[in-house]
């Protein structure tokens, strides 16, 4: 059953994945990736990840795409004068390289057996909250410090005068 | 009327629980929820009048739908003089004049017709009529109705009101 | 085997209820709504729909509305980007309804000797799930007025999505004391938790422990949806009719839906949150339990059924909250709506988080 569901999403995420960077629209590419981020949280679920799962959507599929899509629309270029696709060495070697990256990572992926299901509640609420203020602290402490910085420097950019 | 400057006062400056605008919109709801529970308690405070069933009084000098008058021997007042026509603004009104069988009366008219989808119902036509052949005072709108054609009234349908 | 079919069929039933809830509620919000105002504004409303003679008071017009969108004219423009334009309002509808699936609307009861949670699925992310999923209303919002190509749907569109990320921020860090004082995610334990009393004769009720949070949280919930005072994506005189102005017949009722769905959700989620949830002030699980110490017993279906009736009349004042809000106060300008979301809202959160917190530090929880 789990492993239905994990291909279904799997398949989902990827193709959706494929669509994202070979849509000519950038909404449409937006959109797709807002389907891939989707398929990637039930993956989290199918791992138990039940608060990873929220938090991806709340702040991915919530926030940021929504955000993306926004600075599409106020840009709103018009059909006709999207840049046309062309086939260059580039992306040539790009995909054969990509194809290459599949096939090995693949390889790889038959040395480990899939994981089963953690038994224990390691993906709940309490136990990501215990464990990013016990064991993580000094990282979680890190990373609201950069985060800070990172609000401190957008609003000396967006405002003139302060 | 002299012109001069009037002093409009300034909005005065918010007291903190007005600010707060929590208190302000607990009053509001009070005002709403009086409004709705006094309807419903007393159905007469409504003002609502319900048309087809029940109608407004107009008041008497109301310029409604027209109607022809008729003499005594039910035979149409007008004399197919044209001063209507005349006095008409928006055109409407076209009379065909015929001779009277009535040997009484000269002119009177054949057709009689009032294009409503024009009528501004200005009341001129009553004004100038000289014999009071036609009158505005039936108190309604006009009707509606499916086709320009049905909303041209001729002289059977303006003398039967 | 037997196990197994009881399980599918409760699950199923649950759906089943739970659904017909909602719509049941978004169609008698819909007259409630017109009706309402009405009578708010001296007016009779609604009242000329009859079948056979039977007017019920303008019961019917909701009726007579969805009969109406079925069969016009599905109309797509020219500009619109057709498949954008189409997937909006599945956007609109959709997540809302996904949405309803963690609030318990009963306490556990117990069915052919098998104990039954009512409640779809208590997930243990509880009101996250909430957010994540209603927070992808705001795309059929963006599609509707990106997709239509059409000037007033884009603006409208604009400001309805800039809008309702700003609140959803507030609105989730309003909910952060209710979860420091209750201590879970879980809405099954945030109500079971609010069945206690404080002092002893006060119900424990969120609105109790958090009246800042509360009154966030509904404030924030009123801009979630985009309800008056925070309407501004449907300002008439501005936008014309905002995202969904080039929307008719079917898609159009659904925008209607998910909007009316939208509120009735929020109403069951602030009575779960803050007004106790299935709980009955006093009620245990034997009777009236009263804080002088007299006790009123009574039978176990009479107090499931006191308690399912509690929910069911506290989403039904929420409901009827929107409407009277609705008719009592003005539009906002939208510089005011964006300094209330990101000046005033935003920092009193994180007072009352921090307040919260203090006190729960006082207390040595």
């Amino acid at each position: 059953m789990e492993a239905v569901f994990f291909i279904l999403f799997g398949a989902v995420a990827v193709g959706a994945s494929i669509m994202v960077v070979t849509r000519r629209h950038p909404l449409s590419s937006a959109l797709y990736l807002l389907m891939a981020l989707f398929s990637v949280a039930a993956l989290f679920v199918l791992r138990q990840a039940h608060f990873l799962a929220a938090i991806q959507l709340i702040l991915y599929a919530g926030a940021v795409i929504v955000l993306f899509i926004f600075v599409i629309m106020l840009i709103n270029v018009p059909e006709e004068r999207l840049p046309s696709e062309r086939m260059t060495a580039m992306r040539v070697l790009g995909v054969a390289a990509a194809g290459i990256l599949i096939l090995e990572s693949a390889l790889l992926a038959r040395r480990f057996a899939m994981p089963q299901p953690p038994v224990a509640e390691v993906g709940t609420v309490e136990a990501v909250g215990i464990a990013l203020f016990t064991d993580y602290l000094l990282a979680f402490e890190i990373t609201s410090v950069l985060l800070l910085a990172a609000v401190i420097g957008a609003i000396s950019l967006a405002k003139k005068k302060i | 009327m002299a012109i001069g400057i009037k002093k409009v006062a300034r909005p005065r400056k918010m007291s903190f629980p007005e600010a707060l605008y929590l208190v302000e919109i607990v009053k509001g709801l009070g005002v709403t929820m009086r409004h709705i529970l006094g309807n419903i308690v007393r159905q007469e405070g409504i003002k609502t009048i319900e048309y087809p069933e029940v109608r407004r009084v107009m008041p008497p000098r109301f310029r409604g739908r027209h109607r022809l008058m008729k003499r005594q021997n039910g035979a149409p007042r007008c004399v197919a003089c044209f001063c209507c026509p005349t006095a008409c603004p928006a055109k409407c009104i076209t009379i065909v004049a015929g001779e009277s069988p009535d040997p009484a009366v000269e002119k009177y008219p054949v057709r009689f017709d009032i294009d409503m989808l024009r009528c501004v119902f200005c009341g001129l036509c009553v004004e100038a009529c000289p014999v009071d052949a036609i009158r505005m005072d039936t108190g309604w709108f006009t009707p509606p109705d499916d086709t320009r054609e049905k909303l041209i009234f001729t002289i059977e349908t303006l003398l039967e009101k | 085997m037997t196990a197994v079919l009881f399980l599918v069929v409760v699950a199923l039933a649950r759906i089943a209820i739970v659904f017909s809830f909602c719509f049941g509620l978004v169609v008698v919000f819909t007259w409630a709504e017109r009706k309402g105002a009405a009578y708010i504004q001296d007016r009779r409303g609604p009242n000329r729909a009859d079948i056979l003679g039977f007017r019920a008071w303008g019961m019917f017009h909701p009726l007579a509305d969805a009969l109406k969108f079925l069969f016009k004219e599905d109309f797509i423009p020219d500009n619109a980007q057709r498949l954008f334009y189409q997937l909006a309002p599945m956007f609109a509808v959709a997540p809302v309804l996904m949405s309803i699936a963690v609030v318990p609307f009963g306490p556990d009861v117990t069915i052919f000797g098998r104990r039954v949670a009512l409640q779809i699925a208590d997930l243990n992310v509880g009101i996250l799930y909430i957010f994540a999923v209603t927070g992808m209303t705001v795309y059929g919002v963006v599609l509707a007025g990106w997709g239509s190509g059409s000037k007033y749907p884009l603006l409208g569109g604009l400001r309805s999505s800039a809008q309702m990320l700003s609140y959803e921020v507030s609105m989730g860090l309003s909910l952060v004391g209710i979860f420091m004082v209750f201590e879970s995610l879980r809405l099954s334990r945030i109500v079971a938790g609010q069945g206690e009393l404080l002092f002893g004769f006060l119900p424990k009720w969120g609105v109790v422990v958090q009246p800042l949070g509360f009154i966030l949280f509904i404030t924030a919930q009123y801009a979630e949806a985009n309800r008056t005072p925070f309407d501004l994506p449907e300002g008439e005189s501005e936008l014309v009719a905002g995202y969904h102005s080039e929307y008719a017949s079917f898609k159009f009722s659904m925008f209607m839906m998910g909007e009316y769905l939208h509120m009735v959700i929020g109403a069951v989620v602030v009575a779960t949150l803050f007004f106790g949830g299935w709980q009955v002030p006093f009620l245990a699980d034997t009777g009236f339990v009263l804080p002088g110490g007299a006790s009123v017993p009574l039978p176990e279906i009479l107090v499931i059924a006191l308690r399912t009736g509690s929910i069911f009349l506290k989403s039904l004042f929420f409901t009827w909250l929107y409407v009277w809000v609705r008719w009592t106060i003005p539009r906002f300008r939208y510089d005011q709506v964006m300094r209330l979301g990101w000046k005033v809202l935003l920092p009193l959160s994180l007072v009352n988080i921090f307040a919260t917190g203090l006190v729960l530090l006082l207390l040595g929880k």
